[in-house]
């Protein structure tokens, strides 16, 4: 106790009660520690592949990968080179996320507020829905769905067949396009431009709102002419129906468009697990909205649209907006199951690649920095939107 | 006629619409023409689905048959649950010793069990578990009292799901605070370490963890040095659920506020006593809801180890339908699968539910 009352010199504390000091060596030891674990196993894997003659580096990117891919995006064949191979694997994880992360966002909201629902029937139905999902490993469920699709559907010559140009069958299902016409593109690119200037007149509409307090009915008019303008295209190049109808040759069908069963189970069983998760965050995103609030915009005269848009909707999402995000994220990683049941993502081309080549470190390396690339850039994202979205308090 | 109304309610019974089931009906069900139309579409969509799943579950269904007999139903076959379940459930595990497995979960599950009521939550029970794992370990194991030596090789099914979950969490644990703790530090060098682990693990998917212990790590080892894939998957199991723990636990470290750690200051506390006397046991105490949501999602993510051929329930259940004789029931197993899973799963999901409700004591 009476040292504790001496005038203490920095001089004559030695360095390991200095807590300044101590920090820095501390530091230095964690830091040698990990470089030194790195090295030892780095040292290790040299000694290992050069004894089983394993090359390294991405020199495979080059050589003819030599293995067919299902479903592709873009022109693929085995004599394209792995680097194809794995853009097409890319793509298609691209692919399955995108559709799967639309459909699981309007899946989501319907069961969420159902949930919420004053009809008792819809919203225990929707409670068991989300405790049934959530419940069920995803992968058991991709499992599932792909057995059903592999096992209950008849082979491509017995297809069921419930209306025209539409067919089920275990090789997936199989529906009738419009035949290719040059009014397609016209009307495609119309519908850009259209959606464009949209987004420009919404802008200018909410300046112009600000400014003088009148209204413009942007979204509406957009509404109207995404619509319209490809409508008349169509009609100004004669209304082409011709339909490229599916039709069975030999074991399969040719024309048309093919969503394989592999595709649609992954589908299936990501948007089914994922939207049990996305109905409770939209749930709690709503219940977060105090009453009063609803009760105090009706009380200035908005009418429930506008009670909806301009109040609830805006603070809801404050809330809903983060968990959804790793939501989301969720659903991008879980597609890596998709090597269980064989649909080639980025992730099944990387592993046949491995298998091919024994390049396991640099596959690998692979798969994490695709799945690190969506997570960062999302992260990314979500602080752009929360510092956007944040309540400007006095 | 004066009776009434001097004194209403001793002659008038409460009116039909305000009580009894067409009361409830019309509240709950038909309060606004929209939710009549979606009640009566609902119970449309119902009636087309319920029954004909009901005849093929329970009216037209085999419950213990041969394969053969199957072929001639139209209902599901849950035969191929019975007639396989030693294989399903114990996988490899030698035939004459499966006692061992049956006791050893047997006994996790009384413990689980025991551990449930929080009176319980002493040192006692520390020590039980402590008990019960090295028996059950023992048990798996063998190699003493004239049991036969069971590789862990051949460790599969139900044990498998059981032991790589429940490890995957009691040795993620510890990590998982220290990885929150380092990313709270005010050492810049620890603190990139440890953001820079729990952000990459939690960027990336269960998988390629898996893949690495499988194919990668193999690479990183001495020559000669092999480790088992059972432990390979584990280790990846462990690590992955570390980083998740990491971030439950900071959320519970944040919300401690400033005043703990400025009374625990002030009393003289180093940082070790701090944190082991003052913030851990507050902060842990928060998160353990949380903590039971990752033990949940721990035990579902089990199931991915089937992609690096390690077999788990799911594996041996996908194996019982590769054999010919009972191809093409997956339906009925994997409904079996989804059926078992669930009953843990909601067991424990309710259970964080009530533990929350206990220990929210208010502020």
């Amino acid at each position: 106790m009476p040292q504790k009352t001496e005038p203490v010199q920095s001089a004559a504390i030695p360095f390991w009660r200095d807590e300044a000091k101590r920090a820095i060596v501390f530091q230095i030891v964690a830091l040698l520690l990990v470089a030194g674990a790195g090295y030892y196993l780095y040292s290790n894997t040299q000694e290992n592949l050069a004894r089983q003659s394993i090359a390294t580096g991405f020199s495979f990117f080059d050589k003819e990968a030599s293995f067919e891919i299902g479903e592709s995006l873009i022109k693929y064949s085995a004599e394209d080179t792995y680097f194809r191979a794995l853009l097409v694997g890319a793509l298609n994880t691209v692919k399955v996320s995108f559709i799967g992360i639309v459909l699981t966002i309007i899946l989501g909201t319907i069961v969420g507020i159902a949930r919420l629902s004053s009809n008792w029937l819809m919203a225990k139905l929707s409670a068991g829905y989300i405790e049934l999902m959530q419940n069920i490993p995803v992968l058991l469920q991709l499992f599932f769905w792909y057995a059903i699709f592999y096992e209950a559907f008849p082979s491509p010559r017995q297809a069921l067949n419930p209306i025209t140009g539409l067919f089920f069958s275990n090789r997936g299902m199989i529906f009738a396009i419009p035949k290719a016409h040059p009014a397609h593109a016209v009307m495609g690119w119309a519908l850009l431009i259209v959606l464009v200037t949209g987004w420009f007149l919404n802008r200018w509409g909410h300046r112009r709102l600000d400014r003088t307090g009148q209204p413009f009915p942007a979204l509406r008019i957009t509404f109207a002419l995404a619509v319209g303008v490809p409508l008349l295209i169509w009609l100004a190049y004669g209304a082409p129906t011709a339909m490229d109808i599916p039709v069975l040759r030999g074991f399969n069908f040719r024309g048309g468009i093919t969503i394989s069963p592999e595709f649609s189970a992954l589908l299936l069983g990501l948007v089914l697990y994922t939207s049990a998760f996305v109905a409770e965050v939209v749930r709690a995103g709503i219940q977060s909205v105090g009453k009063g609030q609803i009760e105090a915009a009706m009380a200035i005269g908005l009418h429930p649209g506008q009670v909806l848009q301009r109040v609830i909707l805006p603070q809801a999402l404050r809330v809903i907006i983060p968990p959804l995000t790793s939501q989301l994220l969720n659903l991008i990683k879980n597609s890596s199951l998709a090597i269980a049941i064989g649909y080639a993502d980025f992730v099944a081309v990387t592993n046949t690649m491995i298998n091919q080549t024994g390049q396991a470190i640099e596959g690998v390396t692979l798969i994490m920095l695709l799945f690190l690339f969506f997570s960062l850039s999302t992260s990314l994202f979500m602080n752009w939107y929360n510092k956007k979205m944040a309540l400007v308090e006095r | 006629m004066n009776d009434t109304t001097n004194n209403p309610r001793e002659h008038l019974a409460a009116p039909i619409r305000k009580i009894g089931a067409i009361a409830w009906l019309r509240e709950n069900l038909f309060n606004t023409w929209y939710n009549s139309v979606l009640t009566i579409l609902t119970l449309a969509v119902l009636w087309m689905i319920v029954p004909p799943l009901f005849s093929w579950a329970f009216i037209n269904s085999l419950w213990d048959s041969s394969a053969e007999a199957c072929r001639d139903i139209d209902g599901a076959c849950w035969s191929i649950i019975p007639r396989n379940v030693k294989f399903i459930f114990l996988g490899f595990y030698p035939t004459g010793q499966e006692w061992r497995p049956i006791l050893a979960m047997l006994l996790l599950l009384g413990l689980v069990f025991y551990s449930k009521e929080r009176k319980r939550w002493k040192k006692a029970l520390g020590w039980y578990w402590s008990i019960g794992l090295i028996v059950m370990g023992t048990l798996m194991y063998g190699g003493i009292f004239g049991m036969p030596i069971v590789e862990p090789a051949q460790w599969s099914g139900l044990p498998l799901t059981l032991m790589l979950s429940f490890f995957g969490i009691v040795a993620a644990y510890p990590l998982g605070v220290l990885l929150a703790l380092g990313r709270r530090s005010r050492l810049p060098a620890i603190k990139t370490l440890c953001v820079v682990y729990i952000e990459m693990i939690r960027g990336v998917p269960l998988i390629s963890l898996l893949f690495m212990s499988s194919v990668m790590f193999p690479l990183f080892l001495p020559e000669g040095v092999t480790i088992d894939k059972v432990l390979r998957a584990q280790a990846a199991i462990i690590f992955f659920t570390a980083a998740y723990i990491a971030e439950v636990v900071r959320g519970g470290l944040q919300a401690m506020p400033r005043g703990q750690y400025e009374a625990a200051d002030s009393l003289g506390l180093n940082y070790r006593q701090t944190m082991r006397l003052v913030i851990l046991p507050q902060a842990l105490k928060i998160v353990i809801p949380p903590s039971v949501g990752i033990l949940l999602s721990a035990f579902k993510d089990t199931s991915l180890v089937v992609i690096i051929a390690l077999y788990d329930i799911l594996k041996t259940t996908k194996v019982t339908l590769s054999n010919p004789k009972w191809t093409g029931y997956s339906t009925e197993a994997y409904v079996f699968l989804a059926v078992l899973y669930f009953i843990f799963c909601y067991g424990m999901s309710s259970y964080s539910r009530r533990l929350e409700k206990e220990l929210h004591t208010g502020r």
